[in-house]
């Protein structure tokens, strides 16, 4: 497949733009983006599978007045554009009046675009990528006589661009990359098999964590579950461990989200200048941070990103809104469209371990499974596994249990948050600590 | 399929000007190195939404998407590529790419010969124009209408209908060529209810592989409706549900997810060749109640996880995969039933020309029993009666498993009691499985909602049960 470059999806979104307008539409609003990358995993040794991946697609929306119409497709071809706009415009005949329908205000458009230093293109073969797979596999599998088996290590590149423009003479684009490695090994003793994973991810491929690193810290994981057992059914304080603890910012962003709240599908439904953590806590967003995973100059709608406040002192700041919702709420929109990006909640202060002690008696969650969370209500409920901790000690293993709570009484419960952020992901957390839960088992 | 296969050649080759001439040349380059098999996978898929939210019609949107994928099998090693651009070039880039896999060795040739001609399990309809564009939205007006007029406590009501128009055309290395059009409708109702500050949701819906109409028949859409509204009610009264481990009872349908992650996932051929599944080596075991015969079902009509033809070519049909209790087969597509040297089953499939296919399942069910539903709940002293559930996930390898019930009441005495809040439940496949003490006579299969993920893959599949009981799981709620 050709490598497009940026100024191809420019003039695709205007000549989207202008057929819009041709064909009767009062604004409109269009998105480009191709994507290729190279996916490669080891398994055993031995080279598995080597996708080479590559997506492009196009799409529009469009207003007649207050009525919405949107088509999207993965033809580039001659007749994509004229063709996308009339299957758009078809829609928006059937599409109601509504008042709160249409772009995000001009004068909230990105003015500046500054490079984010996203793109950090990894000129690598399938070769090279299936020997760095090899060297994370191998140090997961030399690591301990009980590793068995394995899924493989995965090495995954891709660099993609985006451009997208409205018919307020917005247009704005920028290339990003993105890379990963993975590992998933088996361990038996006899008794049981158990499987556990661990990955890096980065914008920059030298930022990436060491390959040997990776693979031995999946067989650390995957080697510490043996000898996993259920637990008594109890109520205890739950240490929820940093690569687990987004998962509970995820929830609070769910219940701010501006379309659960016009909706009243959300326990946290008027709760802005509320306080729904301790007064210690604090959330933020920082969507232009340099080379973040989540980073955007510019939201979907073409507005501006900024830093700002979720939760100050315990007390939520602001919504997560796009224009719509907004719109619908009598509000401004936040640049949520296309969701929140970099949010970070500041740590108490106490390392792991610290907070190893601090939990005294308890339960470490170290994997989680299933939905079980109802953002309507709060109600909270999901498979879990991990270790039974005593006197501030990892005690053993446990497994098959289920953690059960609140997401209001759980956020008021914080006790502390570590400094063992470790993931760079799209949400920045240390472990957390919660004050209690109910732990269903034996 | 006659039908079905002359359609997708006229779509996927015969409209954007691909000759066999073009076909061969592709086959021929991908099939220049020594590999064990290849295929190229053509589509064509057209889809159309539309939600009705606060009332009014919010969101339509219209998508196509097109391609063709090319893989190469050289042993268990897998090169793929693809291209949404179908023509010549391309596809030999592509197929340049993908069997870089393999060393460089055979030159075979393989004219495109044989066609695959299969009774199909659903007329090659186009549900987009199965209905006029008022028509649908009238149907969903209704809905909301009705949702709306069951109880004043309905304070908002979401309602999507989805219609998929999906032609593939698989052509391998034996020069086999199939085709398929695939139809899939699906509609889901949402709604909010409120009491005295308390806010619950209901939800209920359904589909098949069928035009618009299906909705339509005996009042099925609107009966969406009264349900996800009387769900919602039933939630409103909910107490906090039991922590700890409880006999349960599952109703009859959907909460068949059980079936799909305590043993289904476990059962797929990819998992067991490799030796990571808790199921793998224990063909000919007992590793159920012998009261459990569980199939997958792929020739199901009209069903969401039926499918013709597998998306590698391999006519779908209904496996035994344990019968009274004995583990008797797992699901195969043709890479991991050649390499464990078993039949293939027809559940190759991939969410898409951009994605390999794996073994997956189609329609996974329970046979049913003999027991009358009520002497199960009557055999319950204390315990949970859960009938409706959201998704599910599985661990293969410890073969613990998750499914979150959304509509549960407590049983005392023998008798359905107070509903309770969503729990999660928790169990290990293989134990969980061999605690089914009473299977009841009232096989019922889902309404058509279900989707499958895995490996970052989602495709449409069908479950379904008779009521069971379980001895023995953990019930993750709160009251202890």
């Amino acid at each position: 497949m050709n490598a497009r470059d940026i100024g191809e999806l420019k003039q695709l979104v205007s000549d989207l733009l202008t057929e819009a307008k041709k064909q009767g539409a009062s604004s409109a609003e269009a998105g480009v983006h191709a994507q290729q990358g190279l996916d490669v995993t080891v398994r055993l040794g031995d080279t598995e599978t080597i996708e080479h991946t590559n997506d492009q697609g196009l799409g529009v929306t469009l207003y007649f007045g207050n009525r919405k119409g949107s088509a999207n497709t993965t033809d580039l071809g001659a007749d994509a554009v004229r063709e996308t706009v009339a299957a758009a415009c078809r829609i928006a005949k059937y599409t109601s009046e509504d008042p709160a329908a249409g772009l995000a205000d001009a004068n909230l458009m990105a003015r500046d675009i500054p490079d984010l230093d996203l793109n950090h293109p990894w000129d690598i073969d399938a070769l090279q990528a299936a020997g760095i797979a090899r060297e994370c596999e191998d140090a997961a599998r030399g690591q301990d006589p009980r590793i068995n088996n394995s899924e493989g290590a995965s090495l995954h590149t891709q660099k993609s661009l985006f451009v997208y423009g409205n018919s307020h003479g917005f247009v704005g684009g920028y290339p990003s990359t993105r890379h990963s490695l993975s590992c998933a090994v088996l361990a038996g003793d006899g008794e049981q098999m158990q499987r556990d994973y661990w990955f890096t991810s980065d914008r920059l491929a030298e930022r990436l964590q060491d390959p040997q690193a990776v693979g031995i810290e999946a067989a650390r994981r995957t080697i510490a579950r043996l000898g996993s057992r259920k637990i008594k059914t109890t109520e205890c304080p739950v240490l929820f461990k940093a690569d687990l603890a987004p998962g509970l910012l995820r929830s609070l962003i769910g219940a701010i989200r501006g379309e659960a709240l016009y909706r009243k599908a959300s326990f946290l439904l008027d709760h802005l200048g509320e306080q729904v953590f301790p007064d210690w806590v604090s959330i933020d967003e920082n969507p232009r941070k340099r080379r973040g995973i989540a980073s955007a100059p510019f939201d979907n709608e073409g507005v501006a990103t900024s830093p700002r406040k979720l939760v100050d002192r315990g007390v939520l700041q602001s919504y997560v809104l796009d224009s719509y919702s907004a719109r619908k709420l009598g509000m401004q929109t936040t640049a949520n469209a296309g969701g929140v990006r970099n949010a970070r909640i500041g740590t108490s202060g106490e390392s792991f371990d610290a907070l190893l002690k601090k939990l005294d008696t308890g339960l470490l969650v170290t994997e989680m499974m299933g939905q079980g969370s109802n953002l309507v209500t709060g109600d909270y409920s999901r498979g879990a596994a991990g270790f039974w901790v005593e006197k501030g000690e990892i005690a053993y293993p446990v497994e098959e249990i289920t953690v059960a709570g609140n997401l209001k009484d759980m956020f008021q419960g914080l006790l502390a948050v570590g400094t063992d952020s470790q993931i760079p992901g799209s949400i920045e957390t240390g472990s957390w600590l919660i004050d209690h839960m109910t732990i269903a088992g034996d | 399929m006659t039908q079905a296969h002359d359609l997708a050649r006229q779509t996927l080759l015969e409209a954007p000007g691909l000759t066999e001439t073009a076909l061969s040349q592709v086959m021929d380059k991908l099939l220049s190195r020594q590999l064990d098999a290849a295929d190229i996978y053509f589509q064509y898929s057209r889809l159309e939404s539309w939600v009705l939210d606060d009332g009014i019609i919010k969101e339509g949107n219209h998508s196509i998407e097109q391609g063709a994928g090319l893989r190469a099998i050289s042993g268990d090693k897998t090169g793929f590529a693809y291209t949404d651009d179908l023509v010549l070039p391309q596809l030999l880039n592509a197929a340049e790419a993908a069997r870089s896999i393999a060393r460089a060795g055979r030159s075979g040739r393989q004219a495109i010969a044989s066609r695959t001609d299969l009774p199909p399990l659903y007329a090659p309809v186009n549900p987009l124009e199965s209905l006029s564009e008022k028509d649908k939205l009238e149907l969903m007006r209704l809905l909301d209408a009705e949702a709306r007029a069951q109880d004043p406590r309905v304070q908002q009501v979401t309602i999507s209908l989805v219609a998929a128009h999906d032609t593939v055309l698989v052509i391998n290395d034996q020069g086999q060529l199939a085709g398929d059009v695939r139809p899939l409708v699906r509609m889901s109702v949402n709604v909010i209810v409120e009491h005295k500050g308390r806010r619950e949701q209901g939800s209920s819906g359904g589909g098949a592989r069928r035009a618009l109409d299906f909705f339509l028949e005996q009042e099925r859409a609107l009966g969406y409706a009264r349900e996800a509204v009387r769900q919602a009610l039933v939630n409103l009264e909910a107490i906090e549900a039991p922590a700890g481990m409880q006999p349960v009872v599952l109703g009859p349908g959907w909460p068949g997810v059980l079936l799909h992650e305590a043993v289904g996932h476990g059962l797929e051929g990819d998992f067991n060749r490799k030796g990571t599944s808790a199921f793998s080596g224990r063909i000919g075991e007992q590793v159920t109640s012998p009261l459990c015969t569980i199939v997958d079902d792929g020739t199901l009509p009209e069903r969401r996880g039926s499918l013709s033809v597998d998306d590698e070519g391999t006519q779908t049909q209904n496996t035994v995969l344990i019968e009274n209790g004995i583990l008797k087969g797992y699901m195969q597509d043709k890479m991991n039933a050649r390499l464990m040297g078993m039949p293939e089953t027809g559940n190759g499939r991939r969410e898409s020309y951009a994605h390999l296919p794996m073994p997956r399942m189609t329609n996974t069910y329970m046979l049913p029993g003999e027991r009358d539903p009520g002497e199960i709940i009557a055999s319950v002293d204390r315990g949970l009666y859960a009938v409706n559930f959201g998704g599910g996930q599985v661990d293969i390898t410890s073969g613990k498993f998750v499914f979150s019930a959304n509509e549960a009441y407590l049983i005392e005495n023998g008798k359905i009691t107070a509903p309770v809040k969503g729990a999660t439940l928790i169990g290990s496949g293989p134990e969980a499985m061999t605690r089914i003490s009473m299977v009841g006579n009232d096989l019922e299969l889902d309404t058509g909602v279900g989707t499958c993920g895995k490996e970052g893959q989602s495709i449409p599949v069908g479950v379904g049960q008779p009521t069971l009981k379980i001895d023995e799981m953990t019930i993750g709620g709160t009251a202890t």
